[in-house]
């Protein structure tokens, strides 16, 4: 990043009330103001969103891809969690 | 984190699982392993493609100000601002593969990078405005929509969102053409120069023939192209002879003719010269438009320096 | 009463429209992507209200002459607008204080004329206010970050203020119209939004630690049509598709 640039800011809209606020891109901005008021101009301009949320991306940690399957994989076999897991007699709804 | 893969496993390893992953339709995300050769495609086709959009806006944004009236204004301008926004989103997905927005952007301004050739052609007249929206446009949505699918994730995002966005400009440019050849002989010999003017360049958008593409078959192996530059073209030609048609306007090839048997239209030899020529810089627009995108950052740098100074001092007065 | 309605909506709409022209001619050259964008929106913006109101203004007219033959076809003298509005735009620091200027004085005059007896303007002003809330807010900010930023962007806002400055007695001429449109509660007394215009000006530039220019010698005449030599050419280019080719549609 040469002296003038600005940083790097991740971009988060709640497209309707109800909604979780979902990462849409990312932009450069001087501050937080300004990354609100581009995320608008740039990410709203069809009427996207009702919510903006701006993170500077150096502030995101990410997982290791390389960790994936020590993270992600043990879950899999735990089958018990979901509700398909378990046998319920003919006849009994709404469980 | 490419270092953690590499230790983890060989390099023939590594290659085979980043094939496996794009041959199941696996998209590769930033932090993933890649081969250097892949991120390497990437970074030129995607910059080159942000380029485009935003010198892209150059020819367009000549006719703002002289639009005929306040409706044509403001979609000429929120189409030529939606480009803007694409080239951003383009120049994000860049970001992901760890290369600066300024310096390719600088990259640009050197000449080292290019950018799509057809904005190196003028805008002579109100017309233009209707011939690049339909055929411009048009050829860039066909290479486009194919690239939603492109396996490098932050690059399909990107295009979804362009994709979706383009889908008026097409509309908008046909629009203005199909006035034009419905108005007065005088609007309607501008809407034909406009075509004979802009029909070739627009073929020449698709890139050289295939048997002159020499990235293509690797590019078409990686998912990041789904056709190539040949099909692409054809299908375009397919689909906008006949909209040429139906408002009595006439393609200026000679040679084209429909052939029954195969379903698609026959052109005639495009002058690869002309699109050589214009690649290397020498197409009536290349100086200005370089010179224009490049004293725009020149002009902005002190903007920008202002603004990350003011942004040191509020930090610094918070933290008081 | 028509004609003076008609001839307050002319200001009002060549405010818009002339502004609206001279912010899209950033379009394509912005200082970075993202303030390009943003400068489009708020040249959009104004090109919305302009045809809102020069479409009611032909409608009060009562001649046939719609939105565009009020924008396009008539000679200099007939425009109505502000001298501010039609000057050039300068650097980016210039760009910025001619919106701010004039982002000051729509606010509180749009906030005033959501309350006015005529329907018709009150809508069209609550739908510009939403849009003129936003463009003070970004003008305003960054004059404040010009003005506060480095040494250079301080210079160069604060030469954009000696310059715009002249222009802003114009902004809050009134004349027999205003008075006429006044007592019928159409539009709202001139005086308090040149004080809420004060107000604004006093905070932001204290902020952005700019001086108001001792040297007070003004400008006017933009609302008589009597203006700036930037206006013919700017015309020059607008009109010039109408004035080719007369009497097409497009
Ligand atoms: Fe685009
Ligand atoms: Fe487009
Ligand atoms: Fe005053």
């Amino acid at each position: 990043m040469s002296k003038n640039d600005w940083p790097l800011w991740e971009v988060f809209i709640r497209s309707k009330q109800g909604l979780n606020h979902k990462h849409v891109g990312s932009l450069r901005a001087a501050d937080a103001e300004m990354a609100i008021e581009n995320a608008r101009d740039v990410y709203t301009r069809r009427s996207e969103g009702i919510s903006i949320w701006v993170i500077e991306s150096n502030n995101v940690y990410a997982s290791d891809p390389s960790d994936m399957d020590s993270l992600f994989e043990p879950s899999q076999t735990k089958v018990y969690r979901h509700p398909t897991f378990y046998v319920v007699p003919d006849g009994i709804s709404h469980m | 984190m490419q270092l953690a893969m590499e230790q983890k496993y060989s390099q023939e390893e590594l290659e085979k699982r980043f094939q496996d992953k794009i041959d199941n339709d696996i998209k590769i995300e930033p932090n993933d392993w890649m081969p250097d050769a892949y991120r390497k495609t990437l970074v030129r086709q995607i910059s080159q493609h942000a380029h485009s959009e935003i010198v892209g806006m150059l020819p367009e944004g000549n006719w703002i100000t002289r639009a005929p009236n306040l409706r044509r204004k403001a979609v000429l301008l929120a189409k030529v601002q939606d480009e803007a926004g694409h080239g951003l989103y383009l120049y994000s997905a860049v970001e992901t593969l760890g290369a600066d927005r300024e310096e390719t952007i600088d990259d640009l301004h050197s000449g080292k990078a290019k950018y799509s050739s057809i904005f190196n052609y003028p805008t002579l007249t109100w017309a233009d405005m209707g011939a690049v929206g339909w055929l411009v446009d048009g050829a860039a949505i066909m290479n486009q929509v194919p690239l939603c699918r492109c396996s490098y994730g932050p690059y399909a995002r990107a295009m979804v969102r362009v994709c979706k966005e383009e889908s008026f400009h097409q509309r908008q440019g046909y629009e203005i053409i199909a006035k034009l050849a419905q108005g007065t002989p005088e609007q309607k010999e501008m809407a034909q120069d406009a075509l004979n003017r802009f029909w070739w360049p627009s073929l020449m958008m698709f890139g050289p023939n295939d048997d002159d593409s020499p990235n293509s078959a690797l590019s078409i192996k990686w998912k990041i192209k789904r056709f190539s530059n040949d099909e692409l073209r054809q299908q375009f030609i397919d689909v906008t002879v006949p909209q040429a048609e139906l408002i009595g306007l006439t393609v200026p090839d000679k040679d084209l003719k429909f052939n029954e048997e195969t379903g698609h239209y026959e052109h005639g030899p495009i002058n690869w010269d002309e699109f050589w020529e214009v690649v290397k810089g020498n197409g009536p627009c290349n100086e200005d438009r370089i010179n224009t995108r490049r004293s725009a950052k020149e002009n902005g740098e002190w903007v920008r320096a202002a603004a990350n100074a003011f942004a040191e001092k509020r930090k610094m007065r918070v933290a008081v | 009463m028509k004609e003076h309605l008609f001839e307050y909506l002319l200001r009002l709409g060549d405010d818009s429209l002339i502004l609206g022209h001279r912010v899209s001619e950033w379009c394509g050259h912005g200082p970075i992507l993202e303030e390009d964008i943003a400068l489009t929106n708020i040249s959009l913006d104004l090109i919305g209200q302009a045809t809102s109101l020069l479409k009611y203004a032909g409608e009060v007219e009562g001649k046939g002459r719609d939105e565009d033959q009020l924008a396009f076809l008539r000679l200099e003298h007939d425009y109505k607008n502000c001298l501010l509005v039609e000057q050039l735009n300068g650097d980016f620091g210039m760009t910025i204080m001619r919106q701010f200027l004039f982002d000051a004085y729509r606010l509180p005059l749009f906030e005033a004329l959501i309350h006015s007896s005529d329907s018709q303007l009150a809508a069209i002003a609550e739908k510009s206010l939403k849009e003129t809330k936003y463009h003070y807010r970004h003008s305003a900010e960054w004059v404040i970050r010009l003005g506060d930023g480095t040494e250079e962007s301080h210079e160069r806002i604060q030469k954009a203020v000696n310059s715009l400055f002249k222009y802003h007695v114009d902004l809050f001429f009134t004349n027999h119209v205003d008075d006429a449109l006044l007592k019928e509660g159409i539009v709202p007394e001139m005086k308090a939004i040149h004080n809420k215009w004060m107000e604004s000006v006093k905070n932001v530039f204290s902020e952005a630690t700019l001086e108001i220019p001792s040297n007070n010698w003004e400008q006017s005449g933009g609302r008589l049509g009597r203006h700036s030599e930037h206006l013919g050419l700017l015309l020059a280019e607008m009109q010039y598709m109408q004035r080719a080719y007369p009497n097409m549609e497009w």
